[in-house]
């Protein structure tokens, strides 16, 4: 029997556990001996212009090596020229990277655009000696009126980039103003749905070591790609080969460590220039303030159809908040607009959106990335849909569901699905959940009046996942002469388990046990060509580079077998449960890989390989949340969450459940708690985790997983990717759960997070609306 | 100023600044680097360690408050022989960790609600560990580990 599928425990395990990971901050690499400490002095202000920098008081300090300004960076290159498009061009869509006058510095030059921006670093021998002189220097600001919302955005009466006359950076082309496609809707609901700011968050904030050693920078940094990392590095002014990017043990992504953030370009380039090795290692404080941050989009939608619950015509116009450096264009609402309609067949829809400039963190990808906003919003549409016509939820999802058959199936936004069963995992959730029983039992309270009243939320969701599918991934597998093996991989794990999942590949294909297979990634020197882990792209992309690799390596060892057994390559056979190759029908005579390999060039068999698939895939499922509200105080408690989720066949369903149950934790996070707050002179009021309200054990319950197994046929295993399904289903299920409870009070919507207070209100206005 | 401490059972004298935050003090005087910062406001609990075998957050207890006391990481819960500690063994089986940041103060957290409480519920595991922060589990496997190393403390007890 394959391992394949089966329940594996992790082998990266028993290291984390006894001796702890090794991050950043607790490699003592001996190039590393020596490093100063950086403490980054950031703008306490979120919009202002620099009329001075004096680092004189701090220069006094003991323990401090320099204070560094853009001053100091004049041995930076040049960026390259942008080319100006042609004066016919159309505005620009999608994910072009933005040049002047939008351009992003590294240091702040003469301006600053959202509190927590780096304007000075003090390099120091010690941590607390960088803390004290950090303070010293002294920065005068000339304030400048501040942009601290979408509205003040878009009235553009202050400017964060006065040359680009505008704050709107980017927009897409879809028109969102023709009415006729809702002509003749019995039913139609209009209005706004936020999908608020959120922090990524990961244990582990953002942290940098860079050391320069005879013309040769290395750079470990906590990052979800080494190899992306190495190309954006390459800034400071030294190509590719002159550096190596390390990642060693990296304490949790979640989008906001695709590539390095400008910090850590920072470090590289101090390292060299001051000849001597730089670590940094941000505080929670400054991560909450600078690391990029998540969602931010503010969505206004039309949704409309039949009085039996047919949904006619949709639309959905998104403005993306993208703080004050437009870090990733207009990628996140391209990506929202493409998933806008969702699960359903939709006979006309609309989307569109803009990217707006404020004074308040860059905004970037957080698990999901533009997915979780199309669905959160389509599936609340769809509940205030359903409640408008009066028909139950479940029944209007199965009445609109792009039916099994239509597969492949294009949306009307353009969104090639490759296969899916909605129905079926709508289905699986009612049963599990018992949705009649739960129906009832909340009819029950309602007519006893309870204080506390019972809310289901249902929500279905398809997602994309490894959009950039053409990019691939890389894998190198090696089997050696004393017949262990070494898998390579361009894919970065930070806590998904690809050292475990990837063994199991090559241990299935080659029988080489998993305690004999070591898998190495995030080192640039070891593999310079890679692309990451993001997107939920590991293992169909990653996964199936190791698999190629290793039958590759296969095909190249019975060239070799058949040679040592004197036999035609088509006799042998290699047998995958015992590792050991045969002549076939002569089950005596056998070979170990040991031998094998020994055969070999250099005792070494190797396969090095790119795996591309044509398209992305398209994961789906549906969530039920059970949750209570106590109607006089509008607290929520979520009582149960249900799933069925489908990514296609499964590898090792512990990996695969760790994955659902991180997404819905953080999904029901947001819809419940979680929002970064600003004041409106864009002063942040989250920016420690005594203000962020970060999700815990206390408030979730214990998730309940059901799924099915739908494969594709865009890579050779099946596979989907798992890793954001969970937050794009929690969220509206959660969403449409709290709202449920109180609807039968006239509630229409709440806004995320729906916090106490923010229920409360709701019930109240429905009381006032309703006398 | 000059304290003497004894990590993990063994005895380490040294001076420090009188500010030195203990969590410093393990992490770069002891070069213990298990245990982990995680924030800076006593939230999070990545810096979880046994005092006295009480846990308690060393980002908030200065190294001087832990002089003359003893103090347990994470490196110091195995046996003599290397076995691990139940409940290290139940993150394992109950794969209650991904990129194992949490861990080191989840599981000293653990140790200790357990012996507070040796049989918990559900309901008392997860306010127990209300103050320690998880954003790869959802908790749902830290929750079942506890439960799990639970039982298993107690069969081994029993059995003794």
């Amino acid at each position: 029997m394959s391992i394949l599928g089966t329940r594996v425990i992790r082998t990266e395990d028993p290291r984390l556990l006894t001796s702890g990971g090794v991050y950043v901050d607790d490699l003592r690499e001996p190039e590393l001996a020596g490093a100063v400490r950086a403490t980054f002095v950031r703008s306490p202000v979120a919009h202002a212009l620099i009329t001075g920098i004096d680092a004189s008081a701090a220069l006094e300090q003991p323990g401090v090596v320099a204070v560094l300004t853009v001053a100091d960076m004049t041995d930076l290159p040049e960026p390259p020229p942008v080319e100006p498009p042609a004066d016919d061009a159309p505005p620009a869509e999608g994910p072009v990277p933005l040049g002047p006058p939008w351009s992003e510095p590294l240091l702040a030059v003469d301006r600053v655009r959202f509190v927590g921006e780096p304007v000075a670093l003090v390099l120091t021998d010690s941590t607390y000696q960088g803390e004290d002189a950090a303070e010293l220097v002294s920065v005068d600001y000339e304030q400048l009126p501040a942009v601290a919302s979408i509205d003040a955005a878009l009235a553009g009466e202050s400017l964060l980039y006065p040359d680009a006359g505008t704050n709107v950076c980017t927009q897409g082309l879809g028109e969102c103003t023709d009415d006729s496609i809702f002509a003749g809707c019995e039913v139609i609901v209009e209005g706004d749905v936020v999908n608020q700011r959120v922090a990524c968050l990961p244990m582990e904030g953002r942290s940098t070591a860079a050391a320069f050693v005879n013309g040769k920078l290395t750079v470990w940094t906590s990052t979800q790609n080494a190899q992306i990392s190495r190309l954006i590095l390459t800034a400071i002014g030294l190509p590719p080969e002159a550096i190596r990017v390390v990642a060693p043990d990296v304490g949790g992504g979640f989008g906001a460590k695709i590539g390095v953030d400008r910090e850590s370009i920072i470090i590289a380039w101090a390292a060299k220039h001051v000849g001597r090795p730089v670590r940094w290692v941000e505080t929670r404080s400054e991560n909450l303030l600078a690391m990029t941050q998540g969602r931010a989009q503010r969505h206004h939608i039309k949704i409309g159809g039949s009085r039996d619950g047919h949904i006619k015509a949709y639309r959905l116009d998104v403005i993306q908040d993208t703080g004050a450096y437009a870090r990733m264009s207009g990628f996140l609402p391209m990506l929202t607009n493409l998933m806008a309609p969702g699960v359903y067949d939709i006979p006309a829809v609309q989307a569109g959106y803009k990217v707006v400039l404020t004074n308040a963190t860059p905004i970037a990808a957080y698990r999901g990335a533009g997915r979780p906003e199309a669905a959160a919003t389509i599936e609340r549409a769809v509940d205030w849909f359903a409640s408008e016509a009066g028909v139950d939820p479940a029944v209007v999802r199965k009445l609109n569901f792009i039916q099994p058959e239509q597969f492949p199936f294009v949306t009307k936004t353009g969104a090639p699905y490759d296969t899916g069963d909605y129905e079926a995992a709508l289905d699986k959730v009612l049963v599990a959940a018992d949705y009649e029983g739960l129906r009832e039992q909340q009819q029950r309270r309602r007519d006893a009046g309870d204080t506390r009243q019972l809310g289901i939320g249902l929500a279905s969701y398809v997602e994309i996942t490894a959009a950039d599918a053409g990019a691939g991934e890389t894998a190198k597998v090696e089997v050696h002469d004393n017949g262990t093996a070494t898998v390579y991989t361009g894919s970065s794990a930070h806590g998904q388990g690809h050292h475990t999942a990837f063994a199991m590949i090559v241990t299935a294909e080659l029988g080489i046990p998993m305690d004999k297979i070591e898998v190495i990634h995030g080192d640039t020197d070891l593999i310079p060509d890679g692309i990451g882990t993001y997107a939920s792209r590991s293992l169909q992309l990653g996964g199936s580079a190791v698999q190629k690799a290793a039958i590759e390596v296969k095909d190249e060892a019975a060239r070799k077998a058949a040679d040592l057994f004197e036999a035609a390559e088509s006799d042998v056979e290699l047998d995958s449960e015992t590792g050991m190759w045969h002549i076939k029908g002569d089950p005596d005579k056998s070979l170990t890989w040991s031998q094998v390999a020994s055969a070999a060039d250099e005792g070494l068999i190797v396969a090095n390989v790119r795996f591309t698939a044509d398209r992305p895939t398209f994961p789906f499922g549906t969530h039920l949340s059970l949750v209570e509200v106590d109607t006089e105080t509008g607290k929520v408690t979520l009582l149960r969450h249900v799933t069925a989720d489908d990514a296609g066949p499964v590898l090792n369903p512990i990996l695969l459940d760790g994955q659902r149950h991180g997404g819905i934790a953080q999904g029901a996070a947001q819809a419940l708690c979680e929002e970064i707050l600003y004041d409106v002179d864009g002063n942040p009021l989250t920016s420690t985790l005594a203000d962020y309200a970060a999700i815990t054990a206390a408030e979730l319950p214990s998730f309940e997983l059901l799924r099915s197994e739908t494969p594709t046929p865009l890579n050779p295993m099946g596979v989907k990717g798992i890793g954001e399904a969970g937050t794009i289903g929690a969220t509206p299920a959660v969403h449409n759960a709290v709202i449920d409870a109180v609807s039968y009070l006239g509630v229409r919507h709440i806004d995320m997070p729906m916090t106490p207070e923010r229920v409360w209100t709701a019930i109240q206005q429905a009381k006032v609306s309703a006398q | 100023m000059k304290v003497e401490l004894t990590v993990n059972g063994k005895d380490i004298t040294a001076d420090v600044e009188d500010r030195t935050l203990l969590v410093h003090f393990l992490r770069d005087t002891a070069d213990l680097t298990a245990t982990n910062i995680g924030c800076d406001t006593t939230s999070c609990g990545a810096c979880t360690v046994l005092l006295d075998g009480e846990s308690i957050k060393s980002c908030t207890v200065l190294a001087a408050q832990a002089d003359g006391r003893s103090v347990t990481t994470l490196e110091g819960l195995a046996s003599d022989t290397g076995e691990m500690h139940p409940v290290q063994r139940a993150f394992h089986t109950e794969h209650g960790l991904q990129c194992g940041y949490c861990t080191p103060g989840m599981v000293m957290a653990i140790v200790s609600m357990l012996k507070e409480n040796p049989s918990p519920t559900e309901a008392e595991v997860r306010e127990g560990l209300e103050g320690n922060i998880c954003r790869c589990t959802g908790y749902h496997n830290i929750v079942q580990a506890a439960l799990t190393a639970a039982a298993a403390i107690g069969a081994q007890e029993a059995a003794q």
